[in-house]
């Protein structure tokens, strides 16, 4: 007797276990790309190899804080040999010294991930100071 | 398989010292071959034991002292209320509250920055000096000691330093200092920048802020901003350094501290 309705209750819990899955069908877009400035195409190196920098930015920049602010070290040769200003946003030397547009840059992994860091309350770009 | 205790034994005690053995030797063998980052100040860079500030009062007129905080204000992003927020960048800016303001470098009646030395009889020319009152960088910080996350440290070279990236906005550095020299950001300071410097970052809300003796600017070689413009009436130097300017000053002069009697050790001295 309770057949059907047993029934009609798992086709039911299938559809809801299943529908964020139905949902993203088609929506879903591959990983982006960020967008590499003719600046840092020209450069070839960052501060370590790509991987490692897609994986620990965050570290780095935490680490060179550190350093700048209380060590007042602002120099970072790097394990490949380039001298860097540590430094996120002032001066050439500076992470977007070379990655110019952080909306092509930052902000294309940041958003697909729905990373919200909130460097850019208080640092600038020049992007932004020019508008 | 039968296998007696004692091979098992045998067994599990080379096992376990192969397994702890693997990391050292891992260590000895990557040790020497990795180079290591190398993190260093630049060669211009300006170096003391201990930074200090000479403000000569003689040479301070009120267009010089004007000066001096506008280029600070200038040099660091610090919002000016006066200063009215552009309305298409920043719509629904809020109307200001003026005694929120930031303060880094301001001016201040002579009975304010030195109230313990407030005399009836007093010189009426200090009465109307303009004086210039900033940050101490004290020997012994209150505002450090007073600092839960250590956003506000001492560095090496006497200078007390934010990291604004630390600061919680306790306010509990605010109440240590005795100088009123920390200011807290109730708001964004943003819309009231008048032209965003981009050689230092703004600050965000809920954050305290105060001068930073130009820590930006040593590092690159030059003179802070407010001695820069300072027509001769600013001058920060080494006070460890018996040959540096500013002890050749306090040599020579007869100067003052602020609220001295607090034992905090101000870095901060006032020819007068």
């Amino acid at each position: 007797m309770s057949k059907n309705a047993i029934m009609a209750g798992l086709v039911v819990f299938v559809a809801m276990a299943l529908l964020p899955f139905w949902y993203n069908i088609g929506g879903s877009s591959a990983a982006p790309e960020p967008e590499l400035s003719e600046k840092a195409k020209a450069a070839q190196k960052c501060v370590l190899d790509k991987y490692d920098m897609r994986a620990n930015h965050m570290s780095l920049l935490d680490e060179w804080r550190d350093s700048v602010v209380r060590d007042a070290d602002r120099l970072y040769e790097s394990t490949n040999g380039k001298t860097f200003q540590m430094s996120l946003s002032t001066g050439e030397e500076s992470c977007l010294g070379c990655h110019t547009d952080k909306e092509k840059f930052c902000d294309k992994c940041h958003t697909y991930a729905s990373v919200d860091p909130y460097c850019w309350e208080c640092h600038t770009t020049p992007k932004e100071i020019n508008q | 398989m039968k296998k007696s205790r004692r091979s098992f034994l045998k067994a599990a005690g080379v096992t376990a010292l192969g397994i702890g053995a693997a990391p050292a030797i891992k260590a000895v063998a990557s040790s020497g071959s990795v180079a290591a980052p190398v993190k260093t100040k630049k060669a211009e860079a300006l170096n003391a034991k201990r930074w200090g500030m000479v403000i000569d009062t003689n040479k301070l007129t009120d267009e010089v002292a004007e000066n001096i905080v506008h280029a600070c204000k200038k040099a660091h992003n610090v919002p000016d209320f006066d200063h009215e927020p552009d309305a298409e960048k920043y719509p629904d800016t809020q109307p200001v509250n003026k005694t929120q303001e930031i303060k880094w470098i301001w001016e201040e009646h002579f009975e304010h920055a030195f109230p313990d030395k407030e005399d009836e009889f007093l010189a009426e020319k200090f009465r109307h000096l303009p004086f210039l009152v900033t940050c101490n960088h004290c020997k012994n910080a209150p505002c450090v000691q007073a600092c839960p996350t250590q956003a506000t440290f001492k560095r090496e070279d006497g200078i007390v330093l934010m990291d604004f990236h630390r600061c919680i906005g306790c306010r509990f550095c605010m109440a240590a200092c005795p100088f009123g020299s920390r200011s807290f950001n109730f708001r964004d300071p943003r819309p009231f920048i008048e032209e965003i410097n981009p050689d230092f970052p703004t600050r965000s809300k809920g954050v305290v802020e105060k001068c930073n003796l130009c820590a930006e600017r040593l590092a690159k070689g030059q003179q802070p901003a407010c001695a820069e413009v300072s027509e001769g009436a600013i001058t920060v130097g080494d006070l460890e350094d018996p040959a540096s300017k500013v002890r050749e000053l306090l040599a020579e002069n007869y100067a003052i501290r602020r609220k001295q009697e607090l034992g905090t050790e101000p870095s901060v001295y006032y020819i007068m």
